[in-house]
């Protein structure tokens, strides 16, 4: 983990400094509401419904107990007792006062944390795959990169009032794609060339929101060395020609899509020529410097326990056995597993931790996972350096915490935004949706049955819950003042990356369970076996049999040209190269 | 007026022309980037200085070819958010090797001003109603940077044994 220097901690310091002064010439009125709000944002203070949120950053995030302590007791000392993981790796509170903001960014600060750039147009905070440092098939950990990104982007002068906010994800693993590069800004997969040399692939543009695009790849293997000249390249091209004259088309996924991947390319080309081998770019000895902090900690030397985790899965304790199965993971180390903590248990909002359920994580990580813990874009929390052996004890500590649901990866994993609950931005709830489905498929047998498929839900078409990319998405709309539902099938993150169709017309609120349930019971019927999943098995026979599941009240070929063109674009081909 | 240059308050010397003013016989003066280009000629000729004024959407090649002629550089910031200024203002410094006064106007507040100057300005005209006191202190917001910029062409790494 890295930990700050003087210099880090005194920044961050400063930073709390400055927000205070900021605060308070925001309550003298000496600055405007309409001034003071970017300036609040690029601290992570939102105004929502009820009152302000505040999200924190966790750099592509990864916890320590201490860290998690401290948040625990900012839920409890600030807040009503509860944090939300988000999907970018961080941690929001949802129930804020402004005038005790400095004082949390003071507590932060003590603790190597604060909420930097968490919001606003400007560089977010970095993400990376959950499992970086422990995954068997990462060929580098990406963390050092993100480490090196978080402190070039940190108040990066020319780069903090860009036309619109700026995400970067980075993946070292380059068989599984577990940080969605292709729906970023830009996208960092580490790649090994036949001579042995790494380097990135570099996708720029994609997204989600309101024009879900798969991202380009404009380098395809930019040598490592040149990593900051390059996305500072990318960078001022956006900076000086993406859209400011409506918020909607300000992403940089429209300026690449205006212009052409070939033509976006062409004028980043042209910027890097003039900057790179020059002194902006990493040194080795900067970049080993970094890495130092991201060595594993020691391991014990013990034998493979692929066998006995094996062995654990279809053991007597059935509940123990169905957790294993779905929540760890082979690690790189020997005798060690990646631990999957699902904060999806029933009846709670996905990704809410409590104070005493966050105090207790930390003190099960100090003793089974050397005190690190990893917040997933899944909402979950990772556990990464897990002795096998430890697992059932561990599992039994988990139960009574409410933090042992054995779904990680199933149908009830659901990602969700907060929705009308707590958004001013939201047409509809989404979080008792969530509950709802979690409620309906509440029997592990039958999510073990159902297999991996993931779901997917946002509030409205900011798409904070990742909609576009389920495998099942639900979208909650505002028709004539009601809530409604759409449902898109065959979206996927990884490097099978593709954006969801739309399956029909949208569901009353009381109709979209019950809607889900009839595709996955058309899946379960229509699959050629247990083994094949539900993506898999959408892409093989299409949207028209989910359909008509979905819609048995409808008239058979009422528009057959439609229903044709659906079938068709579904039978997608991924990767999907060009959304909308 | 009243303007922060170098992080000292100062009156302004300038006298900003529209493009219908005659342009004086004596006396430091900005003009407009099409005035510049049709009127070189004569501005060249000039006694006092020269300034140009640059909207948020002209780009410093639009200026590169005259800034021999150039004393000053005013580059607009019609909301504080439009961010184009702070580019322009690294791209004369570190490309085209201007060395004048680099001056920020229009919606300039005083939590703009450490990444301005950052970036290579060098004097500010403050959004009306605006403390220019205050906005000294804004400077000394930050006592260190990780990025190379205008006013610092080495990371932080390059500058300090960490």
């Amino acid at each position: 983990m890295y930990q700050y220097d003087e210099i880090d901690q005194r920044l961050v310091e400063e930073r709390a400094a400055q927000f205070r002064g900021q605060v308070a010439r925001r309550l003298a009125g000496e600055i405007t509401e309409d001034e003071f709000k970017p300036l609040r944002l690029q601290n992570g203070v939102y105004m929502q419904l009820h009152a302000y949120m505040l999200r924190i950053a966790i750099p592509y995030g990864f916890l320590t107990s201490r860290r998690l302590r401290r948040l625990a007791h900012i839920a409890r000392t600030y807040d009503k007792g509860y944090g939300h993981l988000s999907t970018r790796q961080n941690i929001q509170f949802n129930w804020i006062k402004l005038v005790d903001v400095p004082d949390i960014l003071d507590e932060l600060a003590d603790v190597q944390m604060h909420s930097i750039q968490t919001s606003g147009n400007c560089i977010r905070n970095t993400t990376a795959d959950a499992y970086a440092g422990v995954a068997r098939d990462e060929i580098e950990d990406p963390r050092p990169w993100c480490e090196l990104i978080r402190q070039w982007s940190t108040f990066h002068p020319e780069f903090a009032f860009l036309p619109r906010k700026f995400k970067i994800a980075v993946t070292g693993a380059p068989d599984e794609d577990r940080a969605a590069v292709r729906f970023h800004d830009i996208g960092l997969r580490i790649l090994e060339n036949a001579e042995g040399q790494r380097g990135f692939e570099v996708i720029v543009g994609g997204g989600l929101g309101r024009t879900p695009l798969v991202g380009e790849v404009i380098h395809e293997f930019l040598p490592q060395a040149s990593l900051i000249s390059y996305l500072e390249a990318i960078l001022r091209v956006y900076n000086l020609f993406g859209r400011r004259d409506n918020k909607f088309k300000a992403r940089i996924k429209i300026l690449v899509d205006a212009l052409g991947a070939a033509e976006f390319k062409r004028l980043v080309d042209e910027e890097w020529a003039l900057i790179k081998d020059s002194a902006i770019d990493v040194t080795e000895e900067e970049l080993e410097r970094i890495r130092r902090y991201f060595i594993p900690a020691a391991y014990e030397e013990l034998p493979s326990s692929d066998a006995r985790l094996a062995s654990f899965s279809l053991g007597k304790d059935r509940a123990f056995g169905q957790w294993v199965r779905n929540n760890t993971r082979h690690h790189k180390v020997p005798g060690y597993t990646i631990v999957t903590i699902a904060v999806k248990a029933p009846g709670q909002p996905p990704g809410d931790l409590t104070h005493e359920q966050m105090d207790a994580l930390a003190d099960l990580s100090e003793r089974y996972t050397q005190g690190r813990l990893v917040v997933t874009h899944a909402q979950n929390l990772v556990l990464p350096d897990v002795k096998t052996e430890d697992l059932p004890a561990l599992h039994a500590e988990l139960l009574p915490l409410g933090l042992a649901t054995a779904n990680a990866g199933k149908l009830t994993d659901i990602i969700c935004c907060p929705g009308l609950d707590y958004c001013t931005l939201a047409n509809a709830t989404s979080i008792p949706i969530a509950e709802a489905i979690s409620a309906r498929f509440d029997d592990v047998d039958y999510l073990n049955d159902i297999g991996d498929v993931s779901l997917k839900m946002s509030g409205c078409i900011n798409a904070c819950g990742h909609h576009h990319i389920g495998n099942i998405g639900v979208l909650g709309i505002d028709k004539r003042g009601e809530e409604f539902y759409q449902l898109m099938l065959g979206g996927a993150p990884g490097n099978d990356a593709a954006i969801g169709k739309i399956l029909g017309p949208a569901f009353a609120k009381h109709e979209i369970v019950d809607a889900v349930d009839r595709v996955i019971q058309r899946y379960l019927t229509l699959r050629e076996s247990p083994d094949e999943p539900f993506i898999d098995a959408l892409r093989r026979v299409g949207l028209e049999p989910f359909k008509e599941a979905a819609y048995p009240d409808a008239k058979k070929d009422k528009r057959p040209a439609a229903s044709a063109r659906a079938a068709s674009a579904t039978t997608v081909a991924a990767p999907e190269t060009q959304g909308t | 007026m009243l303007i922060i240059q170098d992080r000292a308050i100062v009156d302004d010397s300038f006298t900003h022309l529209d493009d219908d003013t005659p342009i004086p016989s004596a006396g430091d003066v900005t003009v407009t980037l099409s005035r510049l280009q049709s009127e070189r000629e004569r501005l060249a000729q000039h006694t006092g200085r020269v300034g140009v004024r640059l909207k948020s959407d002209q780009l410093p090649t639009d200026v590169a070819a005259e800034l021999p002629l150039l004393d000053l550089i005013m580059v607009e910031f019609p909301k504080f958010t439009d961010g184009r200024g702070y580019t322009t203002g690294r791209l004369l410094r570190d490309r085209y090797g201007y060395q004048g006064e680099l001056r920020a106007f229009g919606h300039v507040l005083r939590d703009q001003l450490f990444y301005m100057a950052r970036c290579g300005y060098t004097s500010f005209v403050m959004a009306p109603g605006r403390s220019l006191e205050s906005a000294l202190e804004a400077f000394n917001d930050f006592s260190q940077s990780y990025q190379a910029a205008a006013d610092e062409r080495r990371p932080l790494f390059r500058r300090i044994a960490r």
